[in-house]
């Protein structure tokens, strides 16, 4: 098994080999971010460029890291003081990138797609870190590395994703993971939360929390996306809170193994108790830590040498 | 064109005998065992290593640490190759700052997977020395590197290919040698 896209755009279309090819790859991986120097050789000389038209502060620190472990060059550019502000477009700025010789572009961007369309139009590998409300690959990526870390498997594996379902791009990439890898997806939230036709991706829609709760191996808590909600689509954060928040009292009908999980950033008090962020059962920390791991699985998989059979794989 | 086995170097007594010459000379070398690590390079070198943990046992009753090391990272041919090959896992649980590290590997052929686990150890540490152990030397080397324990010199041609099969790894003890013949 090798890898042979130029690109990594989303969990969509992989094949289960594929995503085990990733997750081995990091395995080795993280005994370096283990190790007091924290650096090898493999990809020097190479050039990899982060382009977020959208704040992030944990997924670009992550790729830079795991660029600057595996000995690439890094150069990030901010939107806000690019010349983006003067009016040049999206595909002019990657372009201009593209000449000066990088050899991947992360991307983050609010308009699904994206990253398909400078795939498409660039030679350098595109690493899609967020487009939308489409995907984000590398956070389900890292997601299931975490679960393999601690459940020493990946199928048959009971997974309950709560909350704000419809704005997240993390809860559709980890659908589409989890479902590849053989495992069972349950969602809940508020129904004006739920998408409409989300069952197609082969999930069960199930709005008693309590219930999912019980059954699950992991618990997925997403975030609610405060900046995205302007319609009024549930009354207010308290009563969300007391609805669909994750709380010690609710985590006691839970299994005895089960794993807390948070893509993050937090809003403590509102989607998670800080008491269930910080207690044994949360992985919210080690999910950060895997994000680098996984990601130098990525860039070596992607940049590491070898024959690229084709370019795209969607 | 097919690979052709043309001979057998070594069987399961050759093999041994070998290795357990090997542990004696490191026993002599290094006056004792009590700075030494073993680290196989992945990933014949690594059953091997523990093969020689075993014999330094039996000769000087102590149980010395052994630890295996993945280059792929530190390769200097990726870029060449046509085939990405997969990262395998580094694990040595214990420092070897100030130790006496035999490396340990099955054959030594060009000197290059040496140069790249040279380049790893360093990563990791900073030993006192670096010895390097191998069950055959079979020459051509592009580097200036030398192997300080060798099991069995084997005289070949680039044409030839060196097979080291091993119990753990192959289900058989046996070194043979092969070459590319018309079919």
């Amino acid at each position: 098994m090798v890898w042979k896209y130029k690109d990594f755009l989303c969990i969509e279309g992989l094949t289960k080999e594929e995503i085990e090819l990733i997750i081995e790859t990091a395995i080795s991986m993280k005994e370096i971010l283990n190790r007091t120097i924290k650096k090898v050789p493999t990809l020097r000389g190479r050039t990899i460029c982060t382009l977020f038209y959208e704040p992030s502060t944990r997924t670009r620190s992550s790729f830079e890291l795991a660029a600057k472990y595996l000995s690439a060059d890094t150069i990030s550019i901010s939107v806000s003081v690019s010349s983006v502000q003067k009016g040049e477009s999206l595909l002019d700025t990657v372009k201009t990138l593209e000449a000066m010789g990088i050899d991947a572009l992360i991307v983050r961007h609010n308009s699904s797609g994206v990253p398909y369309f400078l795939a498409k139009n660039l030679t350098c590998s595109v690493i899609n870190a967020g487009d939308g409300m489409h995907e984000h690959p590398t956070q389900a990526l890292l997601d299931v590395f975490t679960v393999f870390e601690k459940k020493k498997r990946l199928d048959n594996l009971k997974i309950a994703i709560i909350g704000d379902v419809m704005h997240s791009r993390v809860a559709r990439s980890n659908i589409y993971a989890w479902k590849i890898l053989g495992s069972e997806v349950k969602i809940c939230g508020p129904s004006t939360l739920i998408p409409p036709g989300i069952e197609d991706l082969g999930v069960e829609i199930n709005y008693d929390i309590d219930k999912v709760l019980e059954d699950a191996d992991i618990i997925y808590i997403l975030r609610l996306q405060l900046e995205r909600q302007k319609k009024g689509l549930f009354p207010s954060l308290r009563e969300y809170h007391f609805l669909f928040g994750i709380t010690p009292e609710r985590l006691k009908k839970a299994k005895p193994d089960v794993l807390v999980m948070h893509p993050g950033p937090m809003n403590r008090g509102v989607e998670i108790s800080s008491e269930v962020a910080d207690s044994i059962y949360s992985v919210i920390n080690e999910q950060v830590r895997n994000g680098v791991v996984v990601r130098m699985a990525l860039l070596y998989l992607l940049l590491g040498g070898g024959r690229i059979d084709e370019t795209s794989y969607s | 064109m097919i690979y052709q086995e043309k001979a057998k170097i070594l069987d399961r007594e050759g093999i041994r005998r070998s290795l357990k010459r090997i542990a004696h000379e490191i026993v002599e070398r290094n006056k004792g065992v009590d700075n030494i690590v073993l680290v196989g390079i992945r990933k014949r070198g690594v059953p091997l290593a523990y093969r020689l943990q075993k014999y330094l046992r039996e000769i000087e009753g102590k149980e010395i640490p052994v630890g295996s090391l993945d280059i792929t990272l530190y390769r200097d041919d990726l870029n060449l190759r046509l085939e990405q090959p997969k990262v395998g896992k580094t694990e040595i649980n214990f420092s070897i700052d100030g130790k006496d590290v035999i490396l340990v590997d099955d054959v030594l052929y060009t000197g290059r997977t040496v140069r790249s686990a040279l380049d790893a150890l360093v990563d990791l540490g900073r030993p006192k020395t670096v010895q390097l152990a191998v069950l055959i030397d079979r020459g051509h080397r592009e580097l200036p590197i030398r192997a300080d324990y060798v099991g069995k010199n084997v005289p070949t041609s680039r044409k030839e290919l060196i097979e080291v099969r091993l119990e753990e790894t192959d289900g058989i003890d046996e070194v043979v040698i092969t070459e590319w013949k018309e079919e």
